[in-house]
């Protein structure tokens, strides 16, 4: 009776195309339109200013807790650039780039931050899901979508995000274990940003990478740079045309870094050195971008300074929409809407009492 | 004497538990280097080690799962569950395995587990953080449901909790975790589960209230007082499983009207248990209706609406009105 190696034939790449002073790796550069690399740029930069004025909302008490995005609108963006209008997009609670990226109004956005649930409304043509609060408990969803997407006959993909610690979670392996069996078109996006509120990332699991846990499924994994927004794209690339092939799912580990408060609850001086956060700085994936965009003479400073106005205005605007369409929802009775189909007669009771100012039980 | 808020002494409570016994140990979603979410583990890490006080990944199915594990080992567990809301996750274990290993290994193991988890609206929280669904697990056999309504009781109900010989769900009302301080003696103090206590005397009628409702209870039974000239008395129910259904009860004999007032959803909800009760053993003693406010049977609104989901004070005023003019 033997004892030998067994010959796995999967092995793990890591993927990384732009340096940190933004220079490429010529020989993996996706050469990308001016236009696209331009529409990466102005999308990463939103990102980040809607983000930080939200922030600033919070602070002052104007909207509520939410899971800020700065540091990884390259993992974000990279990965739904690849996304046709009608794919599917199942997002987790930290996604704010990917959503600006698909058309989600920042209005919208901001209504849900503050307060109301008709924010989380997700518009009619768009593929998009809510965002899932619960950790993990949004993949399997993806599965079930792509499925669905076969089984008629298109060629349409659905993308899942989720963390690092989301991978501890039951559903994110059986999601990869279900999608693999049934060769669902799925891209499961991991974005290790190093934290899982306090947990570091060394200490939610001791795999060295999260792409290998693909492995153990059978399915094809990656690890790419995620504050590298080309290799993001190309890494995810591959993996939504593997899907729309009918070659089946893929798992893709964006490697990023948390530059913010987990949510807004957090105080992250509890955990974490300053120090690492300063070390991250360095690799921001918006600078990035923009050193790339300089050295090929797509990009100048004075185009920056536009654009950054133009986004000011923008947020700007969204607020002063929000604030409008929150002055239109005064009707507290819509709590009783969205349960049911029909609103059955004990709830309809209910709701008569409440806008009456009774209790009807 | 020390004056402290309900996390602070729910903080005490768990280090004296730690301090008087090796065998508990602390697991779960960031209770160590960051001392849990609401801080109520805060310290624990630094006095106990990291072999008794355990940062898990995000994984309640394997928290739950792992405390069954330490219990049937002879350990005694306390997990937190970082939200009730996402306990659900780990519903399997405390369903079929944490409720009945007693029952199913007719007594050979047992499960002395506490699962801490934060609960109920009015924080501002995010979706799936404001739930009040105590009522899943007070209807689960085998399991005991409690509910401390503030510093002093939270201190002395966690201990005990600690120390029962079955698995224990402890709900803690995030919007009572620092509303208010209280004076919590230096001595240890334990309340049996199973006992509800008088939080207000009166003769006119029966408020039953626990959790952040109780403040509310006893603030309408303040303007009733002064408003109406009646005089409600409140009970705190503090255990749902099991249920103490002696002290409103014999309350009711008394007063022959009773209100019931809790923030989960009304259909199915302890309401129905509490009131059905008290038909069982104190129906001819009633004089009027028994009127239940509760949240609605709807899912907790986002924070904008979740006072308007929330029992007000008005609203248990206008029942308490109900009760006593018919
Ligand atoms: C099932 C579940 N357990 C716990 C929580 C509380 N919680 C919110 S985010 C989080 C950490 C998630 O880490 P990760 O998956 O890495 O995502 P990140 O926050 O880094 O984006 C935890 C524990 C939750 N929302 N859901
Ligand atoms: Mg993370």
């Amino acid at each position: 009776m033997p004892r030998v190696k067994i010959g796995l034939k999967y092995q793990l790449e890591y993927l990384s195309i732009l340096d940190e002073s933004g220079e490429a790796d010529t020989s993996l550069d996706p050469d990308l339109s001016k236009e696209q690399l331009l529409k990466f740029h102005h999308a990463m930069l939103l990102s980040r200013r809607f983000d930080e004025y939200m922030l600033k909302l919070q602070r002052q008490g104007r909207i509520g807790t939410f899971a800020p995005v700065k540091g990884q609108e390259a993992a974000q963006i990279g990965a739904v650039a690849n996304l046709e209008d009608d794919d599917w997009l199942v997002p987790a609670f930290r996604e704010t780039a990917a959503a600006i990226w698909r058309g989600t109004p920042l209005s919208g956005m901001l209504l849900y931050n503050a307060g109301y649930n008709e924010g989380g409304r997700i518009p009619d043509e768009q593929n998009d899901l809510p965002i899932a609060i619960p950790v993990g408990s949004q993949i399997p969803h993806a599965v079930g979508i792509a499925y669905g997407c076969r089984y008629q006959d298109t060629d349409r993909v659905a993308l899942t995000f989720f963390g690092d610690g989301a991978t501890s979670e039951g559903p994110f392996h059986e999601a990869l274990n279900l999608a693999m069996l049934f060769e669902t078109p799925t891209i499961f996006v991991c974005q290790n940003n190093h934290w899982a509120i306090s947990t570091p990332r060394d200490r939610q699991t001791r795999s060295e990478t999260i792409a290998q846990k693909a492995i153990a499924y059978g399915m094809p994994g990656i690890q790419v740079d995620g504050n590298d927004v080309l290799a993001v794209y190309c890494a995810v690339r591959e993996a939504v045309q593997r899907a729309r092939d009918g070659d089946g799912p893929t798992l893709v580990e964006c490697v990023t870094y948390r530059m913010e408060v987990h949510t807004t609850a957090d105080d992250p001086t509890r955990y974490r050195d300053e120090e690492q956060v300063e070390q991250w700085a360095k690799r921001d994936p918006i600078e990035r971008l923009q050193k790339y965009l300089k050295h090929k003479e797509m990009l100048t400073d004075e185009d920056i300074e536009k654009d950054e106005k133009e986004i000011e205005q923008t947020v700007k605007q969204a607020w002063q929409d929000t604030k409008e369409q929150i002055d239109a929802l005064s009707d507290a009775s819509v709590i009783f809407e969205y349960l049911y189909a029909g609103r059955p007669p004990y709830l309809e009771e209910q709701r008569e009492g409440f806008v009456g100012g009774q209790d009807n039980g | 004497m020390a004056e402290l808020t309900m996390s602070e002494a729910l903080n005490l409570a768990l280090r004296e538990a730690m301090d008087g016994d090796d065998d508990i140990i602390t697991l779960g979603e960031d209770v160590g280097v960051n001392g849990g979410v609401f801080r109520i583990t805060d310290g624990l890490l630094d006095r106990f080690g990291d072999k008794r006080v355990l940062d898990t990944p995000v994984a309640e199915t394997g928290i739950a799962g792992m405390a069954i594990g330490l219990a049937i080992y002879g350990l005694k567990p306390v997990c937190e569950i970082q939200f009730s809301g996402f306990s659900y996750m780990a519903f399997n274990q405390i369903e079929a395995h944490a409720s009945r290993m007693r029952w199913r290994s007719r007594g050979r193991f047992h499960v002395p587990i506490v699962f801490r988890m934060p609960f109920g609206a009015g924080v501002h929280a995010l979706e799936h953080h404001s739930e009040s669904k105590e009522t899943i697990y007070a209807h689960i056999p085998g399991l005991k449901m409690v509910i401390p309504s503030g510093p002093r009781n939270a201190r002395a109900l966690l201990i005990s909790a600690i120390r029962d010989p079955d698995p224990v769900i402890f709900f803690e009302h995030k919007a009572l975790y620092r509303a208010f301080r209280e004076e919590v003696p230096d001595e240890e103090e334990t309340l049996p589960l199973g006992e509800s206590r008088t939080a207000r005397e009166g003769t006119d009628l029966t408020i039953v209230a626990y959790g952040a409702m109780l403040h509310r209870a006893l603030e309408a039974a303040e303007k009733l007082a002064k408003e109406d000239g009646a005089e409600a008395e409140v009970i705190d129910l503090i255990s749902l499983s099991p249920l103490d259904d002696s002290r409103f009860t014999e309350s009711v004999r008394r007063t022959g009207r009773m209100v019931v007032v809790h923030e989960a959803h009304r259909s199915f909800g302890p309401a129905a248990e509490i009131i059905t009760r008290l038909m069982e053993k104190s129906f001819y003693y009633l004089e009027a209706p028994v009127e239940r406010i509760t949240g609605y049977d709807i899912q907790v609104p986002y924070f904008a609406r979740e006072q308007d989901y929330l029992p007000s004070v008005e609203r248990i005023l206008d029942g308490c009105r109900r009760a006593l003019n018919t």
